[in-house]
């Protein structure tokens, strides 16, 4: 059922992920695990939820499958509303409606969907990023702006600014200028792909685009710099917390590395609970001759050995004598007996055969190895080494079985 | 073949006061994430029975704040699902507001429930029965037996001493109950002992429980097995498996030690996929052992930040175990706060419980140190 809401969300689950290799073959980009037992649109859901957004439409196009499965009706995260709730927008065939063109054109395409609600204002997120952020104060910024869209924008050192949509902005934080990725940067204020629009804006700019045979249907790339020129009032929203784009192996790897440490620099641990779609499973046990150095383990795991700065996902097996250093274990991975893991990302339901060893230590000149990468279900043979930065699929595994014989 | 299943939160609470005076056994915490309602909970859902009722009488909050609207056990649903039903109590009752004390007073305070119950089958169930065990193999063998009641048993020796604690169920070669009786003075010995979980044809239940109206009956087993088991087709089902209940504080202490010490016994109740354990999802962050922690043994759940030593202990959620603490064959439930420098040696604190720096607690295996819920020692 509708009613009217203040505003409602507009998650964009899309994208391919194509930078994270074999972890996004199966799946999109936002169902990609993180953290021991979340999944990347975790955390933009979470957020919508304390944010007191209880209308999130989820765009999906890209390997949708397992990610439908995960959103479900939005129980996890308390979305399974009779007024409102999550909803999963798949693209549809209709007189004129086709594959999402773009993040603009994924938006227009649902706007019947927008419509329902008959919202004030509308929050696009991407389902990209590692953050904690509260939408609702944003909200209450761009309404005291009076503002016809805001966009958060976040710091970066000046040498990163050239990698990210820039927003220039005078000393009350109007937009005057917006530059995607700068060779010459004029400020540190990059976007991190979050926006509220007043509703009405939105979809008359949409509208708009949508007739344009030149535009790419962007937000980015489209819609913000036309609004910019027509002169709308748009505003950056500062936000000072932790935010990570985890669009790429190393990325990926380091924000999992991000929650350790004596005090780690992204703290899961508050009242601002990250949701997300847990199965009851037994807690975790640590054997006998375990140590654990710096670690995130969560449940189901067995551990029977070394784990050294590590992030492992639940039901991971460990046994005795295997090692494991700096390394991301997803869900249900066995490590068998005197393996060696370090530097390497290991997703779902691999087996490591026994003295197999995957990735390679950090070497006498202190610079850290490339993260090698194990795709999902695969048995890696007993004895098998795994070079640093290598990326196995189950193609590769079988080709490189071939060639050692 | 269809069940409805029926579970009594209150029944034995009063062996274990330690746990159960802020909260009904159903809700007692067990092997660091479950409440011990989980198990005959998951029991009857892996059984394929989604119509539960829990029977309680007080101290429910913590139950129906773990239970919630059933979700994380699959019983929210449209038919069925699971119903808390606390005491019927009415301000025109003329004082004659009662609670029940026994099995048979219970269901005869539920009767308008069970009334309304139109499967085939009823299986009780009490909370403390701890098992992984397939009850659709009992009801099949019930039905196919055409039995009028299946009580589960397990063979036990039973001592002089534990001879009270169990209902004695005597059975001929057929698996027909011949007897049953508690603190007799019957030889100890070798005996089946009633695990306290049965299956009732519904059928039977109504007459047995306006019977049990008519004529005051107290007791199931004195009034209902021993009175008809002449005439009616009451047997046993015996189960093999493992089977704990709680019976004492000590007795609760080393049953959770022996689950943790026992993987074959870990992997019986919690490693089978198709019957897993269900409890309540919290959502708590993954555990976090940082530099310096040494962790041997144990049984953690989820939540915990731990930086000391931590050996053949269960760590409920969000334990923090402070740098240089010592935790030994202890187990704390959710939130204890063991400071820097603490020492514990068979200890078991309740919820919030906070340790400060430096303490040394110790307690053995015949006598474990019990926090309270909530102390700051």
């Amino acid at each position: 059922m509708y009613k009217k809401k203040e505003c409602i969300a507009m998650l964009l689950a899309g994208g391919q992920g194509s930078r994270l290799y074999t972890l996004t073959e199966k799946s999109a980009k936002p169902a990609v695990p993180f953290g021991g037992k979340y999944r990347i649109i975790d955390f933009p859901l979470s957020n919508c939820v304390h944010s007191g957004i209880d209308v999130v439409g989820v765009l999906t196009q890209y390997r949708p499958l397992e990610l439908n499965e995960y959103i479900g009706n939005g129980q996890p995260w308390g979305l399974d509303l009779m007024y409102g709730g999550a909803m999963v927008l798949p693209p549809y065939q209709g007189k004129t409606a086709d594959w999402y063109k773009g993040t603009a054109n994924a938006i227009y395409q649902n706007l019947h969907f927008i419509d329902r609600y008959d919202p004030d204002y509308v929050v696009i997120l991407s389902g990209d990023h590692i953050y904690k952020m509260d939408y609702s104060a944003m909200l209450k910024e761009h309404i005291k702006n009076d503002a016809v869209c805001s966009i958060a924008v976040i710091n970066v050192s000046l040498q990163e600014a050239s990698r990210f949509g820039i927003m220039n902005t005078d000393e009350n934080n109007r937009i005057l200028e917006f530059e995607e990725k700068p060779k010459h940067p004029k400020s540190t204020k990059a976007s991190m792909g979050i926006y509220i629009f007043n509703t009405d804006k939105l979809k008359s700019y949409l509208i708009a685009d949508e007739a344009d045979e030149n535009s790419s249907k962007d937000f980015g790339k489209n819609i913000i710099p036309t609004m910019l020129n027509a002169g709308e009032r748009m505003f950056a929203y500062q936000f000072d917390g932790y935010w990570r784009d985890v669009g790429t192996i190393d990325s990926l790897w380091e924000a999992n590395m991000d929650l350790l440490g004596e005090v780690p620099e992204f703290n899961l641990d508050s009242d601002w609970t990250i949701y997300s779609r847990n199965y009851t499973l037994p807690p975790q046990f640590i054997g006998e001759s375990a140590v654990i150095d710096n670690s995130i383990i969560t449940e189901n795991c067995h551990i029977e050995s070394r784990i050294e700065n590590s992030v492992l996902f639940s039901s991971v097996t460990v046994e005795p004598g295997a090692l494991i250093r700096n390394s991301i274990l997803m869900s249900g991975v066995t490590v068998r007996a005197g393996a060696k893991v370090d530097y390497a990302i290991i997703d779902h339901d691999t087996v490591i055969g026994a003295g197999a060893e995957i990735g390679q230590e950090k070497g006498a000149d202190g610079k850290r190895p490339a993260i090698a990468v194990i795709g999902s279900d695969l048995n890696v043979p007993p004895g098998m080494k795994i070079g640093a930065g290598e990326m196995i699929n189950e193609a590769s595994l079988e080709a490189k079985f071939k060639t050692v014989g | 073949m269809s069940a409805a299943g029926i579970i009594f939160s209150n029944l034995h609470e009063a062996h274990i006061t330690e746990l159960t005076k802020v909260r009904t056994m159903a809700a007692v915490p067990f092997m660091a994430r479950y409440r011990l309602v989980d198990f005959p909970l998951s029991n009857m859902i892996n059984s394929g029975i989604t119509n539960v009722s829990v029977i309680t009488h007080y101290n429910y909050h913590s139950l129906m704040n773990h239970i919630g609207s059933g979700k994380d056990w699959d019983l929210a649903r449209r038919n069925g699902g699971i119903q808390i039903l606390p005491p019927f109590i009415t301000a025109y009752a003329n004082n004659s507001n009662s609670l029940y004390s026994t099995r048979l007073e219970a269901l005869c305070s539920i009767n308008h429930s069970i009334s309304n119950i139109k499967d085939d089958f009823i299986v009780l169930c009490d909370c403390d029965c701890i098992c992984n065990i397939d009850i659709k193999e009992i009801l099949e063998e019930h039905e196919e037996k055409k039995a009028d009641l299946t009580v589960v048993v397990q063979k036990k020796n039973v001592t002089d001493e534990e001879r009270a604690k169990f209902t004695i169920i005597e059975a001929d070669a057929d698996g027909h109950i011949t007897d049953a009786f508690t603190n007799s003075g019957m030889t100890s010995g070798e005996k089946h002992v009633s695990l306290n979980i049965m299956v009732i044809t519904r059928q039977f239940m109504s007459n047995m429980l306006a019977d049990t109206m008519a004529h005051s009956y107290k007791s199931f087993t004195y009034d209902i097995i021993g009175r008809y088991k002449g005439s009616r087709n009451f047997r046993i089902h015996e189960f093999n498996g493992h089977y704990s209940a709680v019976d004492s504080f000590v007795g609760y202490f080393n049953q959770s030690m022996k689950i943790l010490r026992t993987e074959s016994i870990r992997e019986e109740i919690f490693g089978n996929k198709n019957r897993p354990i269900f409890t309540r999802i919290r959502n708590s962050v993954p555990t976090r052992y940082k530099t310096g922690c040494i962790v041997r043994n144990s049984f953690i759940a989820d939540g915990c930040i731990i930086e000391g030593t931590v050996e053949n202990s269960i760590l409920a959620r969000n334990v923090k175990i402070g740098k240089n603490a010592v935790v030994r064959n202890s187990i704390l439930f959710r939130n204890t706060t063991v400071g820097e420098y603490a020492e514990l040696d068979y200890v078991l604190s309740d919820k919030n419980a906070t340790i400060r720096d430096g303490r040394h607690l110790s307690g053995c295996d015949a006598l474990p140190y019990f926090i309270d819920k909530g102390m700051n020692l």
